[in-house]
């Protein structure tokens, strides 16, 4: 009887559908201030440099959608951003593919492969699908590395052409590619957006917080997370084919394990679960390795060290930190 | 049921007639949640059958029986943490509405059309001031209403409630014992309690589970009188005064 007692009086009687609207206006905000910010980037800053950032962003994103909103942790995520990256090089170089063809087939091929590698995985659950998400990485990393007449093996795939967009426009030059990453990059943040608003995304929340509940209710959590997980690493392999066509380069960077790892870094730096946090993670941490360099291998040790005070002190990450300041989801 | 080795619950005979509340009752360990572990699927089971509306559904999965319409609670409160008290009823009911939800392009407004009967069924639990609350942030009673609202908002043939009332104030005992009769027409319902009064006033017919073995079973009136009964309650120390 007692634990009844008020111990839970809400602060404000809201009409249902009050707050939700207060935060769309605010995302709605954030998301204008994204595009002006996106407009006016190129001028202030070497374009190179924001590419590298909106690319890495996208890429948190989709890790983003995984774990925050389907509450599954891969750990295997750089295997869907490195092949899209190999296979648009590749297209690209050897087929003389034009860019947006290059990059929409390597997004298509990290989804083959995160239907394939996520059809394994969530037959397991916690730990056991993180291992099984890493170990098929590992093995897309060595089919990387022993097949060089596809990948270039320790060499890569190097100086791929930007080509023209739809054959017609140049992207050799940093200026006219940097507008076509930050529409690529709006546009994987918009759908990202309007995944995790969509009943799909309900229902993607709904299993994160209790899965037995939710399939109580009907709901066959399988489809779902396969679902979500297909979604994820097509993001994932959209982030990483733009990423060759910028660099010019696919490598076995992209696909071995510390990639994916420096994928949950910049997720949690940012925000685990928050739509805008993956965004400010990719900032911080590309701008370090950036700015760092000079360091040398150093760079890895303060990342280490950047990661320890995060997960210490602030574990909802910069934007969670903020969102809990302002009581409103971020 | 066999957990490696051991033989949880074995021969219980139980029928459910429709449209009637069954009530499950027994010392702690007697098997009760096993049981409903296995009409929901939850566990397999290693020998017998599980016949529903004539059809048998001892191999199906945990969804699909949901589908048939056979919902279960949960006996700790089941709700979904980070989204509101309306949301929580909403999932329920986008699932009886829309079947399956793998529209991932669509906006959520679509789903605002089901918000009015999710908070009329809000205010059935004595909710509504809490109906956009995360559902993290009730108190345990509360969470224990939302999880009824939400189960109701399947409109389920049967229902399986474990343990309806535990952890609740007196005053949300008498509006769920209310809500639960109100709810049973047109609908079977097996549930397990342990408040013996909510038993008497609400089943129809009881089965008293023991060691995992039906040990009576027969109307409230019948069972507890029964010496078999009172021996298993007061040798097992469950003291429930009534």
């Amino acid at each position: 009887m007692a634990d009844i007692a008020a111990t839970d009086v809400p602060t404000a009687a809201l009409l249902p559908g009050e707050t939700d609207k207060a935060t769309l206006r605010l995302h709605r905000a954030i998301m204008i201030g994204i595009a002006i910010a996106l407009v006016i980037a190129p001028f202030v800053a070497y374009p190179v440099f924001v590419m590298k950032v909106l690319c890495f962003a996208l890429f948190a994103l989709a890790f983003n959608l995984l774990l925050g909103y389907g509450g599954l942790l891969s750990f295997g995520h750089a295997a869907y951003f490195g092949m899209a990256s190999y296979v648009c090089a590749f297209t690209a170089k050897n087929w003389g593919l034009t860019p947006e063809l290059a990059i929409l087939l390597g997004t298509s091929v990290a989804a083959a492969l995160g239907a394939l590698i996520g059809a394994l995985a969530i037959r397991r659950q916690g730990i056991y699908f993180t291992m099984i998400t890493l170990a098929l990485a590992q093995m897309a990393f060595f089919f990387s590395l022993q097949t060089p007449r596809f990948t270039g093996g320790e060499d890569g795939i190097q100086a791929v052409p930007r080509g023209r967009l739809f054959g017609l426009i140049d992207l050799s030059d940093d200026r006219t590619l940097y507008w076509l990453v930050a529409a690529i990059f709006m546009a994987g943040l918009l759908a990202m957006y309007r995944i995790i608003h969509s009943p799909f995304g309900q229902v993607c929340k709904a299993i994160r917080d209790n899965e037995p509940r939710a399939i109580s209710l009907g709901y066959r959590a399988n489809q779902y997370k396969l679902a979500v997980f297909v979604l994820s690493a097509s993001l994932a392999g959209l982030a990483g084919s733009t990423k060759a066509i910028v660099f010019q380069l696919a490598s076995l960077t992209d696909v071995h394990w510390s990639m994916s790892g420096e994928v949950v870094l910049m997720t949690l730096v940012g925000g685990l679960g928050t739509v805008f946090g993956p965004i400010a993670g990719a900032l911080v941490i590309v701008s370090m390795q950036n700015y760092l360099a000079s360091l040398g291998a150093w760079v890895t040790v303060v990342q280490g060290v950047i990661f320890v005070i995060c997960v210490m002190t602030f574990r909802e990450g910069i934007v969670g930190v903020i969102a809990n300041r302002i009581k409103r989801p971020l | 049921m066999e957990f490696a080795g051991f033989t949880a619950v074995s021969g219980v005979d139980l029928q459910v007639t429709r449209g009637s509340i069954h009530a499950l009752i027994g010392p702690n360990g007697a098997g009760k949640t096993t049981c409903f572990n296995l009409l929901t699927k939850f566990l397999a089971p290693t020998r017998g059958s599980i016949v529903f509306n004539g059809r048998d559904i001892t191999r199906e999965k945990p969804a699909e029986i949901a589908r048939l319409g056979l919902v279960r609670s949960f006996q700790l409160s089941a709700v979904f943490p980070q989204l509101s008290v309306l949301t929580n009823v909403r999932i329920a009911l986008q699932r009886r509405k829309r079947g399956d939800s793998f529209d991932f392009w669509r906006s959520e407004e679509v789903l605002r059309s089901l918000d009015r009967e999710a908070l009329a069924l809000v205010e059935a639990v004595g909710l509504s001031a809490y109906a956009e609350l995360p559902a993290v942030e009730l108190s345990y009673g509360r969470k224990r209403a939302l999880e009824i609202a939400t189960t109701l908002a399947l409109d389920p043939e049967m229902l399986l409630l474990d343990e309806p009332m535990a952890g609740m104030g007196r005053e949300d005992v008498e509006r769920i014992e209310a809500l639960i009769r109100k709810v049973s027409k047109n609908r079977t319902i097996l549930m397990v309690e342990h408040n013996l009064s909510v038993v008497a006033s609400l089943s129809d017919r009881i089965t008293v589970l023991a060691r995992g073995q039906v040990l009576a079973e027969g109307t409230y009136a019948a069972v507890s009188k029964d010496p078999r009964v009172v021996e298993a309650y007061i040798g097992s120390g469950v003291g429930h005064g009534h």
